[in-house]
């Protein structure tokens, strides 16, 4: 069962690239990485699973991911994924 | 993840955890939808439902072999035509109520993720339904269809969810199971991330769901009665009875499955159903009937025959019909398994009994009801409505249909203003968590926003006061025929009375009724009742202090509301607004009440409040109520000129206590601010004086109004825990109230300016404020000091030098009471004093221990200047 989704206003492109540009830092050997999601309104399906993945990959690497500028409306969705207690957030 | 079920394979639980995990990521991104987003999503969905509604119809008969094409497909349109007409302009995002008078907003909080169950009877309509209700609402579900019905849900769900998806929905909203199993259905109903369960089906599935220990709606199994009585329109209820019990072949649990018929019809009623199509079974039928389609272990119908027609069921029992038949009707004599007809039947056989009377009718509907249909559907036809009145309180039902047909009624929307629904709630009765056709709101938390709000206050005080020496002339412009004057002997003795005699116009007839100086008892009450209406008085005088005046309050109520239960009406409170009892507001007699205060203290003549005593068992009844205070006050002080010293003290520091309590309440207002503050300046001001030099006209005037004006404040914002205290202590030891009050005061204004140990919860302010207060009033008497604590302190000393120079004894020690006994009395009187009303309006609510701390200090009279551990001043607050 799938279709294709033109939700309502998902940057789904930009978040995507952020959380990729995110990932690739991992490696880098850094303590904390930090995304700018200033500019994102909302998620949508396919940006929960990326950061559930982002999520994963920055806990084997124990790198502290921190997410900037998180609208509360981002956030609640975090919270009910479980996931706000996986990064850190800083406004 | 669920509890680890054996039964299911590793496999199947990763599927199921599937299922789960996209419908929770569903859910959590919808969070972030607005209404127009899912306003926009439902009316796309409601077209392609009902585009598809013939073909999902379809898929469910060829799936089912239940029902009837035309009728599914119409259900198809009605689950969701009719529901979206219901949805459309209703609110489920953010805000969806206001309530600006009463400060509340309700906020939509979605539910999360929702395992539905869906029944083989109406399977595609319940999807259709669901899915509607679930976006408007912003959840996702997982659908558990029913095993025989489960492709033809899929499809509905495939049909929803594309369109759903198309138009914006997340990806994971709908989610349907393949190949459903019990063991499925136990797996997600215990799932940690399956938010509620609604469950659509039979007794099993929604037993299952209850017992899961998850939020759930069960709803389920009925038992559809229906009154046919004899003021109906018999044409009009057969033809929609057989509109009803034939629709789909019955199969909507709302149909009726036994029609009670009155006797003076019963038998034009079945001959109109024979007229319309419908076949009255023989006795030997009936029994056909009774052995094939109930289950005779059981008791409940046989699955072989639900959603089949009329003719294909009579085939099946050898029973020959026209090829037209709509119905079988099998007449029965009882309810209850010796009568297997009488139980729920979703096919097109419909049990008659007749009845002899309207209360056999409802007797047997009542019997119905409990046979399997508790909290689900009834039926009534009557245009009587006493019967239809008594039909809605007997039956235990849901939907309480009159005058329509009973599946079709009790869906909504066709013929009647209920909700459109396809899950009927049956309460408690039923088992079930709502009795409601269950909506939008059943898919939604609905939060309360409530802000804090401006309580309604009061100022209420007698509208006629007069003051100032020879006041009491103005008793010569209330006419009156009768007039009683109730006083006690030694004001009469002293020519008290006589002056107020003079004042009164000469044609009124004046009796005096002299009662004890004290605290009055009820037979005091009662004889002056007796004096009232002997001489049919038409206005009362009370001349005297706070006892007599009390007295006359109480013969007035009594007077002119002869059946007043004064024990009832002394019923305790926490809110006058809000008070259980109210006072009598007939009137068999009417009367003027005027009072005159001989001593300036209680403010009885213009308080709402009485007590009276009862000596046998040893207790005071306190009554308050506006309708109490006197109709007229007359504070002249020529009445307190001749006030003894201690009396003097003793009154003026019980007006002092009335005032600064009444200036820290929880209910003080800038009304009774003004009083309050005016009362304890003059008190100041004056009181030594009076005391010092009784004869001083100006003094005794001024501490009079005090007094009165003192009173206008309590009266309206009560006092505090100072007089709680000296109720309990005056009692017990026989101290008078206004030296009782003078032991507690310097104690009381400390303890209530330091920072509470328990805050008295009080909606009219902003924060704790009474150390403000009393600040406040040491600047009004210009007692100096820079800081609120120097300032409070100063209010202290300075009502010590008050009492010193008052000649107040500063201890209950000086009393002469021993330690030993007041040791013994302690912890009573605490417990007295915590439970007597007066402390309610206090700033600081009082615990047991801090009363007894309290009335150590009263006792000990150590200075109160003593530094306390933490003060509110010391704290910044």
């Amino acid at each position: 069962m799938t279709a294709n989704s033109v939700g309502p206003e998902f940057d789904s492109e930009y978040v995507i690239h952020c959380l990729q540009e995110a990932a690739s830092k991992l490696e880098g050997g850094q303590a904390e990485v930090v995304v700018d999601f200033s500019p994102v309104q909302r998620l949508n399906p396919a940006a929960v699973t990326a950061m559930e993945k982002l999520a994963a990959q920055a806990g084997e690497k124990s790198v502290n991911v921190v997410f900037r500028g998180v609208n509360v409306d981002v956030y609640k969705v975090l919270k009910l994924m479980k996931l706000s207690s996986r990064f850190s957030f800083d406004n | 993840m669920a509890e680890k079920d054996s039964s299911l394979s590793e496999e199947r639980i990763a599927y199921l955890e599937g299922l789960v995990s996209q419908a929770r990521t569903a859910a959590a991104v919808f969070t972030q939808y607005t209404q127009e987003d899912v306003d926009r999503i439902v009316r796309a969905m409601v077209l392609a439902g009902l585009e598809q509604a013939q073909y999902l119809a379809r898929l469910a008969i060829e799936e089912t072999r239940l029902g009837v094409l035309e009728d599914k497909a119409i259900k198809n349109m009605v689950a969701t035509e009719f529901v979206y007409n219901y949805v459309r302009d209703k609110r489920t995002v953010g805000a969806i109520r206001e309530y600006p008078g009463r400060g509340l907003v309700e906020v939509a909080e979605p539910i999360g993720v929702i395992f539905s169950l869906t029944p083989i009877t109406n399977p595609t309509s319940t999807v259709l339904f669901k899915c509607i209700m679930a976006i408007k609402t912003r959840n996702a579900l997982i659908f558990g269809p029913h095993p025989k019905a489960w492709q033809c849900c899929r499809e509905a769900i495939r049909v929803m969810y594309e369109r759903a998806v198309e138009h914006g929905a997340p990806e994971g909203v709908f989610t349907c199971l393949e190949d459903p199993t019990l063991d499925d259905n136990r797996y997600l109903m215990h799932h940690k991330d399956v938010a509620l369960i609604d469950a659509t089906g039979g007794p099993g599935a929604v037993r299952a769901a209850y017992s899961s220990g998850k939020p759930a709606m069960g709803v389920g199994a009925g038992n559809t009665p229906v009154y046919l009585e004899k003021t109906a329109d018999i044409d009009m209820a057969v033809v929609d009875i057989i509109t009803s019990k034939t629709f789909d072949n019955g199969t909507i649990c709302a149909s009726e499955q036994t029609v009670v018929i009155d006797d003076e019809i019963y038998d034009r009623v079945l001959n109109k159903f024979a007229d319309l199509g419908a076949h009255i079974c023989d006795r030997k039928a009936v029994t056909l009937l009774e052995r094939t389609v109930i289950d005779p272990e059981t008791g409940f119908m046989r699955p072989m025959a639900v959603g089949q027609k009329a003719t294909d069921i009579a085939r099946v029992i050898g029973l020959p019909v026209k090829p037209e038949t709509k119905l079988l009707i099998a007449p029965i004599r009882g309810v209850g398994r010796e009568h297997p007809l009488s139980v729920e039947k979703l096919f097109p056989v419909l049990a008659v009994y007749r009845a002899k009377s309207v209360e056999e009718a409802l007797r047997v509907c009542v019997d119905v009801n409990h046979a399997g249909g508790i909290g689900h559907t009834a039926v009534i036809f009557s245009n009587n409505d006493p019967v239809i009145r008594k039909f809605g309180e007997v039956i235990n039902a849901g939907r309480i249909i009159v005058n329509s047909p009973g599946s079709i009624g009790a869906l909504g929307g066709v013929y009647n203003d209920m909700v459109p629904t396809f899950s009927f709630g049956c309460g408690t009765g039923g088992g079930n968590s709502t009795m409601d056709n269950v909506n939008v709101y059943h898919y939604l938390n609905i939060k309360r926003v409530a802000r804090r709000a401006q309580a309604q206050m009061w100022f209420r005080v007698p509208n006629q006061i007069y003051f100032n020496m020879n006041a009491v002339e103005t008793l010569r412009q209330f006419p009156s025929r009768s007039t009683i004057i109730v006083t006690n002997p030694a004001l009469e003795q002293i020519g008290l009375v006589d002056i107020v005699r003079r004042s009164i116009p000469s044609e009124t007839l004046v009796r005096v009724l002299a009662i004890p100086d004290a605290e009055p008892e009820a037979k005091v009450v009662t004889q002056g009742v007796e004096t009232l209406n002997s001489y049919r008085a038409d206005q009362i005088i009370a001349l005297g202090g706070g006892s007599v005046i009390d007295a006359a309050k109480i013969m007035k109520l009594k007077y002119e509301s002869p059946e007043a239960d004064l024990e009832e009406l002394a019923a305790p409170f926490l809110d006058i607004r809000k008070r259980v009892v109210q006072y009598p507001t007939e009137k068999a007699n009417r009367m003027r009440l005027i009072a005159i205060p001989t001593t300036s203290g209680t403010g009885s003549e213009v308080t709402p409040f009485a007590v009276l005593i009862n000596k046998e068992q040893g207790r005071k009844i306190t009554l308050a109520d506006y309708s109490l205070s006197p109709d007229v006050a007359i504070v002249d002080p020529q009445f307190v000129m001749s006030m003894p010293r201690a009396l003097t003290a003793d009154t003026g520091i019980d007006c002092l206590t009335h005032a600064l309590e009444a200036g820290v309440s929880i209910f003080a207002s800038p009304y009774t601010d003004s009083n309050a503050m005016q009362a304890i300046r003059l008190v100041f001001r004056y009181l030594p004086v009076a005391y010092a030099q009784p004869r001083d006209v100006e003094a005794r005037s001024m501490m009079h109004n005090a007094a009165c004006i003192a009173a206008l404040a309590f009266s309206n914002a009560s006092v505090g825990v100072n007089h709680a205290l000296a109720h309990a202590f005056g009692a017990r030891f026989g101290v008078s109230h206004g030296r009782a009050n003078a032991l507690m005061l310097p104690h009381v204004i400390k303890y209530n300016a330091s920072v509470p140990t328990k805050f008295m919860p009080s909606p009219n302010q902003h924060g704790y404020i009474a150390h403000k207060k009393y600040a406040l009033v040491a600047d009004l008497i210009g007692l100096g000091g820079t800081s609120i604590q120097e300032k409070v302190d100063n209010l202290v000393a300075a009502v010590e030098r008050l009492l010193d120079q008052l000649d107040v004894p500063r201890s209950i020690a000086d009393l002469g009471i021993s330690r030993e006994d007041f040791a013994a009395a302690a912890l009573d009187l605490a417990k007295i004093a915590f439970d007597d009303p007066s402390w309610r309006s206090n700033p600081r609510m009082p615990l047991v221990g801090e009363l007894v701390e309290l009335l150590w200090r009263a006792y000990e009279g150590r200075s109160v200047r003593e530094p306390a551990a933490e003060t509110l001043a010391g704290a910044a607050v």
